[in-house]
């Protein structure tokens, strides 16, 4: 994550959608960039695993969409994330390398869902009005799941932590 | 830019299907997904954009987004821009350079494009080296950075384009990090809005021939100060700032360069007339 | 100056033929200058062989023009005795030299004009209307007020009346006023309006001698149809800004001389990459480097035939005279359009800045149509391949024609590629569309018949048309064939345009014989070919090609 996380209030559930829909489709749109990455430096084992971790929050956005109701959404949302740098999720799309490896490449996951959860128990704590406070509660639940996933993968994973050193000079292409 | 609009444009409808070839890591993937999310705030159809660049690894961002694209040589991005935005003035114009594109080979470019004032955006992305060549030293490249063609460094003073910018004429000068994607994104839709030339120089690193501007994220911040239309007292502020100052840094009233006019001749043999005897 | 476009436009109004180019110092102005004129009843073309009249207003620097203005063995000078002698060289080829006292006509009459006392004296040697001169300064003075009108009129009276004394001088051959429309037009100009007529509606200037004229004609005109002109930060700019608004879907031209149109030559390689059409004229000038601005040569054929990098096809042609100007620009910019890619219109300084009378050019249909997408598969192929090579262009603002045009390598949907076999696919897509198209007869002028042939090309064909009409009149028959199209080269045409030669002669402005070469590499010449070929300054004379014509045809 290469941005200051701005404080954030949410007073409403609409609200909260939005910014949880803001957060899982930024994420979306990274891990399907660091799958064309991957793809187009032929590491494709990566691009599975940033395709499957694309879709894991795409299904997230969608479900968050239907909580919402289509309209809810549009009510809320402005037209660039809420957050004047980042969002709390977002994976640091500066940490790639074409040789990264799955455990490099679901510690950069994790960091992010570590954010998401840190940012989500933040506003519960603050949260007034108790629907917000409820739902909130919710996605510290599946934020504290998707942590848990990152590190089960990353243990099954357990070989190769750091990829190896790269032996190949770069080109010059045009 | 805190107005609401429908979920119509999604930034992903200003990808293309065509995988980039950057380096993963390259600060350039940051400025795509700002350039998409810009365009999807505002809220215009990918056919009525252009992205017009010349040759480096930051001018192969136009194919990578669904508008139309111009890949055109080396330096004269905003030329092939300006000759399209006069030419079409219904279009939204958006050139994008590198630092060796915009700054060296096309350095007379820049100013004269700043002083025409054509009603385009121009999004430089600065990595202070020439990456696509394999890391030889750009005009905003530092003194003492030791390359291959130039052991040892350069010893040349380092290019201020935003100074440059000021004294030629630009009439929105900002200067942006690729990693604050949110936060760059607003700054491009402001200065699509922002009539006549608009400049935004984003700090994008280069993973691969400059790994220590991955510290860049720690040497970023916001600009402690109001953007100003005052170009006096923009000039003091860019000629003292250590280049990390972020936002929007001067916008000026200039009134865009526009020369189509409606026709009023519809029949040619008028012009025969100057040649009749 | 001013005096001989008065005399070429008097003199055409009377129903003459005349072209008129001019000669100066270095200076920027009030240097020496010599206003070069030749009327004729048929239509001319070039300048003739030497002048029958030399009129001094003053003497100062004229050496210089002695090269330039050879005199007939009976000529006339006209010289105002208070001001000096002409050149001794000048004076010795003349045959006769009539005095005209201006000095002191001017000193009797301060408001007359030197210029227009030698007008007048002109047109009476001449035998020129005196009306028509009248009419003339009543049309160009009338602004200045009643008092320069009447001063002129008397000085030119004055002019006149001086000469009329003068017994044995040989008149002018009368011309028939006819009904036909008369043009008075330079070469740029003509130029300017066959881009115009041939659909341009935008144009990128970066000014330079002897281009300007096309930019600066250009720069009112094209905002009256909607269009626009820029004036670019250079060359490199000019030419990327009409590739710009090219790709946007309005034909575009830009014009220079030989400096600029190096700096052009990555660029045109970019637009027949990238498949833009895009008109770029070189009015040809004197070279290498800057060279001599002011004076014509034909030595950037090979830079426009050869100049660009990588196999790049593009459309090279040459207009043949002042008034074929019109005609070559429009056609190229019909040639750009429909085949999506560079255009270059090799002019020269000669045809770009000589003034012309002449009747009304003749009408052409082209007109730039360019084969746009409207309906679009899913993906949308910009170079897509088939056909004759010539694929549909999407135009920004086209719904579902989004594409990236580009310069590096690319598959059918324009995407960069170092493949092969792309490479070469498109390779031959962009020559196969040059090469397939029908030029018709337009690609050469043919004319005349016989074994002998003059092949010759751009500004020269006027002063080889005239070398060969004189060598008819001495019984030898010879074939004019000047191509129009220099590329794509046609094999099969240029054969048959040279079937049954025995003997060739290639004529052409340079010092190293450019278009021969060109010739011989693409062409099957006779094995008795020879080359008559000189650079610039001085402009090839008929008389010096009718020599090389006759010969040959003793040998
Ligand atoms: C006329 C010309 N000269 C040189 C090159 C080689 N070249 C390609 S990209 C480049 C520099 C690009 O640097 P920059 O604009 O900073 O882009 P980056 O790759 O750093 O994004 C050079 C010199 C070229 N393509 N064309
Ligand atoms: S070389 Fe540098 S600028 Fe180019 S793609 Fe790689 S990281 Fe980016
Ligand atoms: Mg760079």
């Amino acid at each position: 994550m290469s941005g200051p996380v701005d404080a954030v209030k949410v007073s409403s559930p609409a609200e909260l959608y939005a910014l949880a829909y803001e957060i899982e489709t930024d994420a979306v749109e990274r891990y399907k960039l660091l799958a064309d990455q991957m793809q187009a430096h032929n590491n494709s084992e990566l691009n599975r695993i940033f395709l499957d971790l694309a879709r894991a929050e795409g299904i997230h956005a969608a479900e968050i969409q239907r909580m919402a109701g289509e309209r809810g959404l549009d009510a809320q949302r402005a037209p660039i994330g809420a957050w004047r740098t980042e969002s709390p999720e977002a994976v640091d799309l500066a940490a790639a390398h074409y040789l990264l490896t799955p455990v490099e490449a679901l510690q950069m996951a994790l960091a992010g869902e570590e954010r998401a959860l840190a940012f989500y128990t933040g506003l519960a704590a603050e949260a007034t009005d108790p629907a917000v406070k409820k739902l909130l509660k919710e996605f510290v639940a599946e934020e504290t799941e998707h942590v848990e996933l990152c590190h089960r993968l990353i243990r099954r994973y357990s070989t190769g932590s750091e990829h190896p050193e790269d032996l190949d000079p770069p080109w010059a292409v045009d | 830019m805190s107005a609401t609009v429908p979920l119509a444009c999604k930034p992903g409808d200003y990808k293309s299907d065509t995988k980039p070839i950057w380096c993963p890591g390259c600060g350039d993937y940051h400025v795509l997904l700002s350039i998409t999310r810009a365009f999807a705030a505002l809220n215009l159809p990918p056919e009525q954009l252009a992205v017009v660049s010349g040759i480096g690894c930051s001018s192969r961002i136009p194919a990578y987004t669904s508008c139309y694209g111009f890949h055109g040589v080396h330096g004269r991005s905003l030329a092939v821009g300006a000759g399209l935005k006069v030419a079409r003035p219904d279009m939204t114009v958006v050139v994008a350079s590198g630092d060796g594109d915009g700054y060296s080979i096309g350095g007379n470019h820049f100013m004269h494009a700043c002083r025409r004032n054509v009603d385009l955006t121009y999004i430089v992305m600065d990595n202070h080296i020439y990456g696509m060549t394999k890391g030889q030293p750009s005009p905003t490249t530092e003194p003492d950075f030791d390359t291959a063609l130039s052991p040892g460094g350069t010893g040349l003073r380092p290019f201020n384009p935003l100074v440059i910018a000021l004294a030629s004429g630009a009439n929105f000068i900002a200067r942006a990090f690729s990693g604050h994607v949110n936060e760059t994104a607003k700054i491009i839709v402001e200065a699509v809005h922002h009539p006549g030339f608009s400049f935004v120089e984003i700090l994008s690193p280069c993973v691969t021939y400059r790994p220590d501007q991955r510290a860049w994220k720690d040497c970023v911040r916001s600009a402690p100060v109001e953007p100003t239309d005052d170009a006096a007292r923009a000039a003091r502020r860019l000629m003292t700032d250590d280049g990390f100052n972020l936002g929007v840094l001067y916008r000026g009233d200039r009134w865009p360069y526009q020369p189509r006019a409606a026709a009023t001749v519809t029949d040619l043999a008028e012009f025969e007339k100057g040649f009749e005897i | 100056m001013t005096t001989g476009a008065m005399l070429l436009e008097a003199a055409c109004a009377a129903g003459w033929n005349g072209l008129l180019t001019r000669s100066v110092g270095p200076q920027i102005r009030g240097g020496e200058a010599a206003a070069l004129v030749r009327l004729a009843v048929e239509p001319v073309e070039c300048l003739a062989d030497h002048f029958d009249l030399l009129v001094g207003i003053d003497w100062m620097n004229a050496q210089r023009f002695e090269a330039e203005i050879p005199l007939h063995p009976g000529a006339i000078i006209v010289n105002d005795p208070a001001v000096g002698e002409p050149p001794a060289a000048m004076r010795a080829a003349a045959g006769r030299v009539i005095e005209l006292p201006i000095t002191a006509l001017i000193k009797a009459n301060p408001a007359w004009r030197a210029n227009m006392i030698a007008l007048g004296a002109t047109a009476e040697l001449l035998g020129l209307d005196s009306e028509v001169l009248h009419a003339l300064i009543s049309k160009r003075f009338s602004d200045k007020g009643e008092s320069v009108v009447a001063a002129s009129v008397a000085a030119i009276e004055a002019g006149a009346a001086a000469m009329a004394a003068e017994a044995g001088v040989a008149k002018l051959a009368r011309a028939q006023k006819t009904d036909v429309r008369r043009w008075l037009i330079t070469g740029n100009e003509a130029t300017a309006l066959g881009a115009l007529r041939g659909g341009i509606r935008f144009a990128a200037a970066y000014p330079i001698t002897p281009a300007s004229e096309i930019l600066e004609w250009l720069a009112p005109n094209l905002p009256k149809v909607g269009g626009a002109l820029v004036q670019a930060e250079d060359e490199l700019a000019s030419i990327n800004m009409i590739i710009g608004s090219s790709y946007g879907g309005v034909p575009s031209i830009t014009a220079t001389s030989g400096p600029g149109f190096s700096l052009m030559i990555e660029a045109l390689g970019l637009a027949t990459a990238a498949e833009v059409p895009i008109v770029v004229v070189n009015v040809m000038r004197g070279g290498p480097s800057t060279g001599i601005p002011t004076k014509s040569e034909q030595a950037d054929l090979n830079i426009a035939v050869y100049g660009l990098h990588g196999d790049a096809p593009h459309i090279v042609v040459a207009p043949q005279s002042v008034p074929d100007c019109l005609l070559t620009t429009q056609w190229a910019t019909h040639l750009a359009e429909s085949l999506q890619t560079a255009a270059i219109v090799l002019s020269d300084q000669f045809v770009g800045q000589a003034q012309v009378a002449v009747s009304r050019p003749a009408d052409v249909a082209f007109i730039g149509q360019r084969l746009k997408a409207t309906q679009f598969e899913e993906p949308y192929k910009r170079y897509a391949l088939g056909g004759n090579g010539v694929s549909p262009m999407a135009i920004p603002g086209t719904r579902g024609g989004q594409y990236t045009a580009d310069g590096l390598t690319h598959t059918e949907r324009g995407t960069p590629t170092s493949g092969g076999r792309d490479h070469l696919a498109q390779l031959d897509k962009r020559r196969d569309k040059l090469d397939l198209h029908d030029y018709g007869g337009l690609w050469a002028t043919l004319e005349g018949e016989g074994e002998i042939a003059v092949l010759t090309w751009g500004s020269l064909t006027g002063a080889v048309r005239e070398a060969i009409a004189r060598a008819a009149r001495d019984g030898v028959k010879v074939r004019l064939i000047a191509p129009r199209l220099l590329m794509p080269v046609r094999p099969a045409e240029m054969a048959a345009a040279l079937e049954g030669v025995t003997r060739l002669l290639v004529v052409e402005q340079t010092h190293s014989a450019q278009f021969h070469r060109y010739l011989r590499a693409h062409y099957t010449l006779p094995a008795n070919t020879s080359v008559f070929h000189r650079p610039g300054p001085l402009p090839m004379r008929p008389g010096e090609i009718h020599r090389q014509i006759m010969q040959g045809a003793a040998s």
